[in-house]
């Protein structure tokens, strides 16, 4: 789980955001809930305020598509994942609380960042 | 309560079985159908193992496929853990039997922010369950969520919800919990099932650990809450059957016999009844063992099946040994007739004995059982505990009619005050028991056997030397002389002397049957000599009578002749003549 394929050279210099990466985001979310809808807002205003023009969203509705549940290890609903980059990281939630999704995502560095 | 809306005329609880050797039974036929059932215990208890048997028979043996849903382990994992069980994990999965789904939860890589639920978790269940049909669903554990997620108000909550969902799907379901400290689990699942609670056990007592079994709470059932004991063998887990409390075993009366011709005799001729249970105690050297092998072996010649507990020696030891008193059990064992289970008693548990002993019956199926020596369990548990499980063995043995001979070794003093106590104390199980001595006199020591009781039958009252030779083990007369019981050399002294007289009596009788047959010989003649007089006399008075007649006939021809003479009427013949006469007449 902690591979770095795509990690450059340069995205450990740069500590915040690095440029070049994408962000693939998958929200799972079940059917339309208020937290299902709910955190979908919460992370397009997100993105849209701290990766703007980096990132791509993906939702996934489970209760669709119940097989691709299992795949990211799927228990909570709604459950942001970071595909991209790596590692993966999830959070959980409807995603109201928008610095610890950043902190999660490591948009925003924790402590030093691992990158 | 799905259960209740399908079958609401149904007057008792409707129960899936588990296909678990025992469980059925002291659960009255399985789990509770379409519940959830809380199966909770220390780690390595067995619950994964039983959450795991309970689905792979529910596939393989009542047709209901289940799903596993994995919380600690990945599917490749359970998969190897159980083929070592027999349970064909892969084989199950392919055949849209069996769903193992792996729930992984890593706390390091999950960020909570605001309100969730787990509707992930029931999605996948849901989704499990409708992909093969399942019947049955575990989890194992779902205590792990407690470590996944921080938030337990949401937690409980879904919680809640799933027991819910599980019954409403009327899935048959185990959920596994590990043991709490006060609790039965760390987080208190159990509040959501209500309906039946086992609780598993691994204890270890004096340096032998033995898994036990209790089932606290069976809501609709009535159940025993003791501990019982279960084991994890070869083939999934065995749970012991409780020990039947009341004594309704049929008895036989069918006799089996000690493969002993003299020993036969002492019990009424025809030796053990089939189904009773044989105590053969002794102190050590007096032959018990080959007394079991004796008995074995007769049972082998029969054709029966015996199984050989062996406490003591390894199966190799007990037939060079036997080899040595000319009974060969090899041919028996290659045969398939006759089967060793040899360990040491200390190696585990009474109760993992007592269920291996189970165990080994139920698959072999043996018509007679030897246990050499029951005495060695001394050492595994306290004489409480050793009296108990014997109890339960023996109950056991009889219900199924074999036959069971039991040696126990005694250490009796030079006094012998302890020679009439079975090791463990268990001779009132005993219908027959069988004591061996050692008995030292004219500087050896001799082996006798007594008949101490055999119930149901006349058994003989009398010491026997039990003589061992290469020929096996016979049974001989002793002599009661004046300086007590003669064995051994003054036995054979006795005998020689015995001998002797009964060859001086033979002596004189022959002389005496010589006597008479010179006498019958003489007397003979005698009759001879008077039966030729007697012939003389008869032919004599025939004679005579001959010449008489002759005379007659001679007097009527001449006076017929005469008669014609004068021309006188024919002559009538006499009236008192005989024909003779009258024929002697015409010539």
């Amino acid at each position: 789980m902690t591979r770095r394929k795509t990690a450059s050279p340069k995205a450990d210099q740069t500590k915040e955001t690095p440029p070049q990466e994408r962000w693939l985001l998958r929200l799972y979310v079940a059917g339309l809930s208020p937290k299902s809808v709910l955190a979908l807002a919460n992370l397009k205003r997100l993105c849209e305020e701290n990766l703007q023009g980096r990132y791509e969203i993906e939702v996934v509705d489970i209760l669709a598509n119940p097989q691709l549940a299992a795949g990211d290890q799927i228990l909570a609903v709604p459950t942001l994942v970071r595909k991209l980059p790596p590692p993966i990281r999830k959070i959980i939630g409807d995603l109201s609380n928008t610095e610890r999704v950043l902190v999660g995502l490591d948009v925003r560095p924790r402590k030093a960042s691992e990158s | 309560m799905a259960k209740l809306k399908e079958k609401p005329a149904a007057p008792a609880l409707e129960k899936a079985a588990t296909g678990i050797r025992g469980l059925d039974e002291i659960t009255g036929g399985g789990l509770p159908k379409g519940r959830p059932t809380l199966v909770c215990g220390d780690a390595g208890s067995g619950k994964t193992l039983l959450g795991m048997e309970f689905l792979v028979r529910g596939a393989s043996q009542f047709d209901e496929p289940g799903v596993f849903m994995a919380f600690e382990e990945n599917a490749q994992d359970l998969s190897k853990n159980f083929a070592s069980l027999g349970f064909d994990i892969d084989g199950l999965i392919a055949q849209k039997k069996l769903v193992v789904d792996h729930v992984y939860i890593e706390r390091a890589e999950i960020e909570e922010t605001g309100e969730y639920d787990l509707e992930g978790l029931f999605v996948r269940l849901g989704h499990a369950i409708d992909s093969v049909g399942a019947k049955r669903v575990v989890l194992d554990t779902i205590e792990a969520l407690f470590s996944g997620f921080e938030n337990t108000t949401i937690l409980r909550a879904e919680l809640r919800r799933l027991f819910r969902f599980l019954k409403d799907r009327g899935v048959t379901a185990i959920i596994t919990g590990e043991r709490g400290d006060g609790h039965m689990t760390r987080h208190g699942i159990e509040e959501y099932v209500s309906d039946c609670v086992i609780v598993l056990d691994h204890r270890i007592i004096e340096q032998t650990a033995t898994r036990r079994l209790r089932i606290s709470k069976y809501r609709g059932t009535a159940h025993g809450t003791s501990e019982i004991p279960f084991l994890i063998g070869d083939h999934g887990m065995f749970v012991l059957p409780i020990t039947s409390l009341v004594l309704n075993h049929r008895a036989s009366h069918e006799r089996v016999s000690t493969g002993v011709a003299r020993l036969d005799a002492m019990l009424s001729g025809a030796g053990y009844y089939r189904g009773s249970s044989v105590l053969v105690t002794g102190t050590a050297g007096t032959g018990k063992s080959s007394i079991a092998a004796t008995f074995v072996d007769a049972a082998c010649r029969r054709g029966e099946r015996a199984l050989y507990f062996a406490f003591e020696e390894s199966p190799n030891q007990i037939m060079r040994n036997m080899r040595s008193i000319g009974i060969d059990l090899e041919p028996w064992v290659k045969k398939g007739l006759l089967r060793f289970q040899a360990e040491r008693a200390t190696c585990h548990g009474l109760e993992l004995h007592l269920a291996n002993i189970h165990r080994a019956v139920d698959e072999f199926d043996p018509q007679i059982v030897a246990i050499d020596p029951v005495s060695n369990l001394d050492a595994v548990g306290s004489v409480i505990d050793v009296r108990s499980m014997l109890t339960r063995l023996i109950d056991f043995f009889k219900c199924k009619g074999v036959t069971a001979l039991c040696t126990s070794l005694t250490h009796a003093g030079n006094g012998g005050e302890g020679l009439e106590q079975s090791g463990v104390d268990i001779s009132s199980l005993m219908d027959t028991w069988l004591l061996l001595r050692n008995l030292e006199y004219g500087s050896e020591r001799n082996r006798i056997l007594h008949v101490l009781k055999s119930r149901g039958m006349a058994h003989s009252n009398q010491v026997r030397e039990f003589v061992i030779n290469g020929a096996g083990i016979d049974l001989v007369d002793v002599y009661v002389g004046a300086g007590g019981v003669l064995t051994g050399s003054a036995r054979l002294a006795q005998e020689a002397s015995d001998r002797e007289a009964a060859l001086t009596r033979q002596e004189s009788l022959e002389a005496n049957e010589q006597g008479l047959r010179r006498k019958r010989l003489a007397l003979e003649a005698q009759v001879a000599a008077l039966q030729a007089e007697l012939a003389a006399a008869e032919d004599e008075a025939r004679r005579l009578r001959t010449q008489h007649g002759q005379q007659e006939n001679r007097q009527h021809s001449d006076r017929e002749v005469l008669s014609r003479v004068r021309g006188a009427d024919p002559v009538r013949p006499a009236r008192n003549n005989s024909s003779d006469h009258k024929k002697g007449g015409v010539k």
